[in-house]
């Protein structure tokens, strides 16, 4: 659906990094967890194309003062990374934007009686809070979040007022563990009684290591991934990923936008 | 009064002059929830080919400046797949469907022309030259009057259904490129394809394009596009399909003066999906606002 959202807020939440919330239609409080939006920054031809963003979180907005009807709102988390962002940035309550969403696949919610382990680096914490949210309805929820210093560790209370316990790992060692975050992951894994399912999306190095553990250790991993893409409808293929059995004889690309952006990570191609 | 929007284009009669460009638009399917598929003239398939292509590695799109260029590498289901999964859908729309297809030989190219010619959903042919010729040391059809005329004949010759060629702006000399086809038994051409350019990454001095180079588009093509239109549209009879940046009803109805007798809407598709619609219907409502009756009287009424 392609409609025009009005700007609620939009604050800088981490150096480098800005949440923002806008108006949307009804029926955004369906999107799926892990689905994105394509948002136009502005009508002009540079920036030309949409960027994505995954859908941080829905919800019903109510107005201050008395009388005002309550407005259904989407979230997002993003990061400044270029022209297109910079200028997001810039936007202010009030300002208009042409959104095209909910997009894409989502995430399974799986099996209710197992742990569910979320994953995130940095900015992919973006699809991850509305996952959790989710979750925490019918399973037990522990996230995992990673990066390079503090200030790539986004939102971190929000996630706990859900009833999340959260576990973070930087680099640089400014917050919490010092080191990758899968380390963390691991440790829980080998104390884990039970099933459980591990959910990811952030820098691909990070995929590609959660990957890596849940096929080691048999356990089902869900990743949400990013691509460069114009349309985000599946007609420029721009944003296609390696799938499983792709080799340069066999291609076997899959569509990030309307394939995913969520994929099972057994169904994509991972560095050895 | 209802201004008359229809164009004769080869003998397929459209409601209107606005079409949507090959590799913008899926194979419709993908649109029918943003567009109104009635709404529009006649809408192109993505380029099909004899066997499925996966296309080129990742990343095969990035934007610039007032553009974007793509590096896709022809990835479609190919021929086989189109007609089992995605000829049932163009049953079902009251709009032209044109088939865009290429191949890397001669006989490639004719014998899907040939099989195209077999499927009623399809209205009519649009080949694309810009490949390169394997069997002569991968010169691009496109880009060769002799070459490109082999590729036209051995079509016409397998189709009565009217036959589109789809110029490549990467020539030195278009208008020859145009009478090559046209001699050889085009019955419209569509121009242009995109520009071949480059972006690069001076952080980690690579190509941003896994490909190197890739196809520009958008915007930022459309004064070229426009003088390729004007220059062709002189020098031939066939009709001609203007397409190059096409953002609005504004740029439409310039390519309209320029000589096009329709219009095919790409990246701008990618921008807004229902972008062709509303084309179409601005079209319409300038025709009003300037007291012009039918559409037809634009086509190569540019004055100099």
């Amino acid at each position: 659906m392609q409609f025009t959202a009005m700007i609620l807020s939009n604050a800088e939440v981490s150096p480098g990094y800005w949440r923002m919330r806008m108006t949307a239609p009804p029926e955004f409080a369906s999107a799926a967890p892990g689905q994105f939006v394509m948002v136009r920054v502005n009508g002009a031809i540079d920036p030309l194309l949409r960027r994505p963003f995954g859908v941080f979180d829905v919800g019903t907005h109510t107005p201050a003062h008395s009388g005002a009807v309550a407005q259904p709102y989407l979230e997002m988390l993003y990061r400044v990374v270029g022209k297109g962002t910079a200028m997001l940035s810039e936007l202010h309550e009030t300002d208009l934007l042409d959104v095209l969403g909910p997009l894409g696949k989502g995430f399974d919610m799986g099996d209710p009686d197992e742990e569910k382990l979320i994953v995130g680096g940095g900015v992919g914490l973006a699809p991850l809070y509305l996952l959790a949210r989710e979750l925490v309805k019918k399973s037990p929820v522990r996230l995992f979040a990673g990066g390079r210093t503090r200030d790539d560790i986004l939102c971190i209370t929000e996630f706990e007022r859900l009833g999340v316990e959260c576990y973070t790992a930087t680099e640089d060692g400014s917050l919490g563990e010092c080191g990758l975050v899968t380390e963390a992951l691991l440790r829980r894994l080998d104390a884990l009684q039970g099933r459980a399912t591990i959910y990811a999306c952030g820098p691909h190095g990070m995929l590609n290591a959660v990957a890596g553990i849940a096929a080691d250790r048999g356990i089902p991993c869900q990743v949400s991934l990013e691509g460069y893409m114009a349309c985000g409808v599946g007609a420029c293929l721009g944003c296609v990923a390696p799938g499983h059995r792709h080799s340069a004889e066999t291609p076997d690309f899959r569509c990030v936008c309307t394939e995913g952006p969520v994929f099972e990570s057994g169904e994509l191609k991972w560095r050895d | 009064m209802k201004p008359d929007m229809t164009v004769n284009l080869a003998g397929m009669l459209l409601r209107n002059p606005v079409m949507t460009a090959s590799g913008t638009f899926g194979y419709g399917e993908e649109f029918a929830e943003y567009v109104d598929l009635e709404s529009i003239g006649a809408f192109v398939t993505k380029g099909l080919s004899l066997k499925p292509r996966a296309g080129n590695p990742t990343p095969r799109i990035v934007e610039t400046p007032g553009g974007m260029l793509n590096a896709i590498g022809l990835q479609n289901v190919g021929i086989d797949a189109f007609i089992l999964k995605k000829v049932p859908f163009l049953r079902s729309v009251n709009t032209p469907a044109i088939a865009n297809f290429f191949g890397n030989t001669v006989d490639e190219y004719a014998e899907l022309a040939g099989r195209l010619d077999q499927i009623p959903e399809v209205a009519a042919l649009e080949v694309n030259i810009s490949c390169p010729n394997v069997k002569q040391g991968g010169i691009v059809f496109g880009t060769d009057p002799d070459c490109a005329a082999s590729v036209v004949s051995a079509c016409r010759a397998v189709t009565r259904k009217p036959l589109i060629v789809k110029l490549s702006p990467n020539v030195t000399d278009v208008v020859a490129m145009a009478r090559a086809c046209e001699d050889a038994g085009a019955d419209c051409l569509s121009l242009i394809n995109t520009l071949t350019g480059m972006a690069i990454d001076l952080n980690s001095r690579r190509p941003v394009l896994a490909n190197i180079t890739g196809g520009f588009s958008g915007p930022a093509i459309k004064p070229v596009a426009l003088r390729m239109v004007w220059q062709v549209a002189k020098a031939v009879k066939v009709p001609i399909i203007g397409i190059g940046g096409i953002m609005n009803a504004t740029d439409a109805l310039e390519f309209m003066l320029a000589g096009a007798s329709a219009v095919q809407v790409g990246t701008a598709s990618f921008i807004n999906p229902g972008a062709a619609q509303k084309i179409a219907a601005d079209m319409e409502a300038w025709l009003v606002e300037n007291g012009v009756d039918d559409v037809k009287s634009l086509i190569g009424a540019l004055e100099t």
